[in-house]
C-alpha cells in the first residue's frame, strides 16, 4: 500500500480538522485516532456489518472501507454529533428506552443508519425501517426491540 | 503516489494517462486491497464529484446514464424504474443503504465481476459503454466488455464515462433478479436478466436472457422463443436453456450442481417478470422483494 501523505481538511459533526494523513488510511481509523471520536466501532473491518456506520453529506456510508482522503470537503456525521447541546437525539433516547442495547457495539451504527433512513423517509413502514437498517448487524438483541425504538421516534 | 480529486472527465484521465487508478465509491478498490485481490494503487484519482459522470440524459435515441450514478439513485430514477426496470431491480439488490450510496454502476460494470448485479440487465438491454481516454473516445457493445473473471476489453488509461441505452421498444420490459441467502450485504449466488418485447397478439418479438455468476463472466444464453406465446411452455424452455448453457463453478456460496438448478429457476421468473411487465402489469422493483424471491425476511 501507497503511504503517500496528504492533506486533507475533514469537517466532522460541524468542527474543522486539519489533518495529514496517509492515502491508503479507512475515514474509520482518522476518525478514532486522529479525530479523537471513538463512538464509531470498528466491527469486521470488511464492509459488512455495519458498525463503523457514518453519514457522509448526510447518507450513509461505512467508513471502515471508505478512504479518509474522499471525505475532503464533505461533512462527516457521526455518532457524536446526534448529541445537540447535551441532550439526546430522540433515536439515542428510544433505542434505550425500548431496550434496544444490549453489548451496544452495533448501537452507534444501527443510530447513523435509522437517522439517515428517518431523513429521507419521515414516515417509514416496518419493512423500509427493516431495509433501512439492512447493512447493520446485531447479535443480541433479535432486532425487534431496536425497530421498536425507531417506530417511537417517528 | 499521489491522490488528485477530479473536477472534471479530462483531469481524470489526464491523471490516469499518468498511471492513476481511478476511484468512486472505493466499495471495491478499498475491500479488494484488505483481502489482498490487488494492493491499494500508488496513484489515485478520485471521479466521485465529476458533475459530468453523475447525470442521467435521456433524449429520442434513448438514455445516457452516467458512470458515475449511485446504485441508490438508479433504483428510484424515474426513467431508470418506468424505461428499464431490471436495472432498477438489479441496483435495489446491491449491497446496503449504504454500499448503494457510495457504489456507482461504471465501477459496478469495470470491476468486472461474473456476480455483478447489474450487468445482466445491462447486457440484455444491450448497453453501448463509452470509454475515454487522453487519446479519444470509443464506445462497444456491453457484450464486448467483460473478457474474464474481473478483467474488461478498457485499457488502464480508459476511463468509463457512460452508458447508453436505447430507447425501449413499445410492449418490451426487463427484469432481473437472483438467488441470495439473506436480504442485504448479499452477493448473487446466481441471477437471471431478460428483457421482452411482445408482438401486439401477445406473442413473444424478442428477448434477450443474461446469467449472473454462473460463466466467468455475465453471459448472454440463447433460446429461440420468436413467435410463440410468453406461456407455460416458454418457461420451462428458457430454464432448460439456461441450466444447459450456464458453466458454473463450486464454491463456497453453492455448488455448480446447485448453481446449474437454481439458474433454471432464476431465468424463467425473470423472463416471467419482464413478460409480465411487457404486458403492462405493474411489478414493483425490485422483483424480488414483490414477488417474494430469494431471502425472505
Amino acid at each position: 500500500m501507497s503511504d503517500s501523505v496528504v492533506a486533507v481538511n475533514l469537517r466532522v459533526n460541524g468542527t474543522e480538522y486539519p489533518l495529514a494523513i496517509a492515502m491508503s488510511r479507512n475515514l474509520l481509523g482518522v476518525l478514532r485516532n486522529e479525530v479523537g471520536l471513538t463512538g464509531t466501532k470498528e466491527g469486521c473491518d470488511d464492509c459488512e456489518c455495519g458498525a463503523c456506520m457514518v453519514l457522509l453529506d448526510g447518507q450513509p456510508v461505512n467508513s471502515c472501507s471508505y478512504l479518509a482522503v474522499q471525505a475532503q470537503g464533505r461533512q462527516v456525521t457521526t455518532v457524536e454529533g446526534l448529541v445537540v447541546d447535551d441532550k439526546l437525539h430522540d433515536l439515542q433516547r428510544n433505542i434505550l428506552e425500548a431496550g434496544g442495547v444490549q453489548c451496544g457495539f452495533c448501537t452507534p451504527g444501527m443510530l447513523m443508519s435509522a437517522c439517515a433512513l428517518l431523513e429521507r423517509n419521515p414516515t417509514p413502514t416496518r419493512e423500509e425501517i427493516q431495509l433501512g437498517i439492512s447493512g447493520n448487524l446485531c447479535r443480541c438483541t433479535g432486532y425487534a426491540r431496536i425497530i421498536d425504538a425507531i417506530e417511537r421516534s417517528i | 503516489m499521489s491522490f488528485l480529486i477530479a473536477r472534471s472527465i479530462d483531469d481524470a484521465v489526464a491523471a490516469m494517462a499518468q498511471g492513476a487508478r481511478p476511484v468512486a465509491g472505493g466499495s471495491d478498490l478499498v475491500v479488494g486491497a484488505r483481502h489482498g485481490v490487488d494492493s491499494l494503487p500508488d496513484d489515485l484519482v478520485a471521479i466521485d464529484r465529476i458533475r459530468e459522470l453523475a447525470q442521467i440524459e435521456v433524449n429520442t435515441d434513448g438514455c445516457a446514464i452516467g458512470a458515475g450514478v449511485t446504485h441508490a439513485r438508479l433504483m428510484v430514477d424515474e426513467t431508470i424504474v418506468r424505461r428499464y426496470p431490471g436495472l432498477a431491480d438489479a441496483a435495489a439488490l446491491v449491497g446496503s443503504p449504504a454500499t448503494r450510496n457510495v457504489g456507482t454502476v461504471g465501477g459496478n460494470i469495470m470491476n468486472g465481476s461474473p456476480a455483478m448485479d447489474t450487468g445482466a440487465p445491462l447486457l440484455v438491454l444491450e448497453a453501448t459503454v463509452e470509454l475515454r481516454s487522453e487519446v479519444g473516445t470509443r464506445t462497444l457493445p456491453i457484450a464486448g466488455l467483460w473478457t474474464g473473471p474481473r478483467h474488461t476489453a478498457a485499457s488502464a488509461t480508459e476511463l468509463c464515462t457512460s452508458i447508453f441505452l436505447s430507447t425501449p421498444r413499445d410492449r418490451s420490459s426487463s427484469a432481473y433478479v437472483r438467488l441470495e441467502y439473506r436480504r442485504a450485504m448479499e452477493i448473487a449466488v446466481v441471477g437471471a436478466a431478460a428483457s421482452v418485447q411482445l408482438n401486439d397478439d401477445g406473442t413473444i418479438a424478442a428477448t434477450k436472457i443474461a446469467l449472473t455468476a454462473v460463466a466467468p463472466t455475465v453471459v448472454a444464453i440463447s433460446v429461440d422463443l420468436i413467435g410463440r406465446p410468453a406461456d407455460e411452455q416458454a418457461l420451462a424452455m428458457v430454464a432448460a436453456a439456461a441450466s444447459d448453457q450456464a458453466t458454473p463453478i463450486s464454491d463456497l456460496r453453492a455448488s455448480d450442481h446447485y448453481r446449474r438448478h437454481t439458474i433454471g429457476v432464476m431465468a424463467k421468473r425473470a423472463f416471467d417478470a419482464a413478460a409480465r411487465r411487457a404486458q403492462g402489469e405493474h411489478i414493483a422493483v425490485p422483483v424480488n422483494r414483490t414477488l417474494g424471491i430469494g431471502a425472505s425476511s
